[in-house]
């Protein structure tokens, strides 16, 4: 492989010791499940091939990075997230005003949901 | 009863989930039992034990070795264990000379079809970075101090092409049944942070 890859990162000594995992569930909450699944299925209908999908991911994470993320590996699936609002949005599959509108109507129904009850989205006309 | 802040509350990445699955689920291009049915696949059904089994194989079938090496994606095809991604897979042996080990620096690309999810540690940017400029030093963050013999190569996936590691078979297995040596083959050995476990202490 080519050693290119290490010219622009830092020195062994300017990073922090590494992470270990404790062989622990594969996903840490379920939203992470349902962001990976749902991924896996659009890619699966050919919504956008898994190269483009690796370099949208890949684009999060430098931009997480560049902006203060210590990336330590648990951040993973909310740059998983973004890249996939970011490809979802930019295939024309949902829009990011879609999405917060939805956001708001989801956030509203748990407001108004006792605790303990499942949310339920009213249904929007 | 409920009281003034008796109300339900999703975090804002659970709002972005609900969000996208709702409208995905609307425009029928999701179905909530199919997104079930695929993390119950990787949480449950995938994972480690398949890549050990690849390597149990390879260490007691000769000819499945010769093609596992020369079309890994082929031969672990044949066992039942078929990437969905449709990427390509290799398999690089590990010897008495050479000791391989796999990262993805871009983002965390890893043969899910053998070996499930990635450890938190693989997608973690000080592995991703640390074991291109110093293998040696990271291997032995994970206990495996290499000696100046045995050469190094770390192998970096992409979208297209995984790598996993085919470890060395330990010493003394050779009474061993291949479920028992499936027993033997860990997730960090296929990934190379560490060697096959030894018969004696193999039963974590």
């Amino acid at each position: 492989m080519s050693m290119d890859l290490a010219e622009n990162t830092p020195t062994a000594e300017e990073l922090p010791s590494l992470p270990r995992d404790e062989d622990g569930p594969v996903f840490q909450e379920p939203w992470q499940a349902q962001a990976f699944a749902m991924t896996l299925a659009l890619h699966a209908q050919g919504q956008f091939t898994w190269p483009e999908w690796a370099e949208r991911l890949g684009a999060e994470i430098s931009a997480a990075q560049a902006n203060g993320d210590p990336d330590l590996g648990d951040t993973y699936y909310l740059h998983w997230l973004n890249a996939l609002e970011s490809m979802v949005a930019s295939k024309g599959i949902v829009s990011t005003d879609d999405l917060a509108l939805r956001k708001e109507a989801w956030d509203h129904a748990a407001h108004i949901t006792p605790h303990g009850q499942p949310i339920v989205l009213p249904k929007v006309g | 009863m409920t009281t003034h802040d008796d109300h339900s509350h999703l975090s804002d990445v659970e709002l972005r989930v609900r969000s996208l699955e709702s409208l995905l689920t609307e425009k029928g291009l999701v179905d909530p039992a199919t997104l079930d049915a695929i993390v119950d696949r990787y949480e449950n059904k995938v994972g480690p034990r398949n890549g050990s089994r690849v390597v149990a194989r390879a260490w007691v079938d000769p000819d499945f070795k010769k093609r596992l090496l020369e079309d890994a994606s082929a031969a672990i095809d044949s066992l039942g264990y078929t990437s969905t991604q449709g990427v390509d897979m290799r398999v690089l042996e590990n010897t008495a000379r050479i000791h391989n080990v796999t990262v993805c620096t871009l983002c965390s690309c890893y043969p899910w079809a053998v070996l499930g999810l990635p450890p938190a540690w693989y997608k973690s940017f000080p592995y991703r970075s640390r074991v291109v400029k110093d293998p040696r030093g990271v291997l032995r963050e994970f206990g495996l101090d290499l000696g100046s013999d045995i050469e190094v190569r770390v192998w970096d996936s992409t979208a297209e092409l995984r790598y996993i590691v085919l470890p060395e078979r330990p010493e003394g297995t050779q009474g061993l049944s291949e479920s028992e040596l499936a027993d033997l083959v860990t997730r960090n050995s296929m990934i190379g942070t560490e060697k096959a476990a030894s018969p004696q202490n193999g039963d974590s």
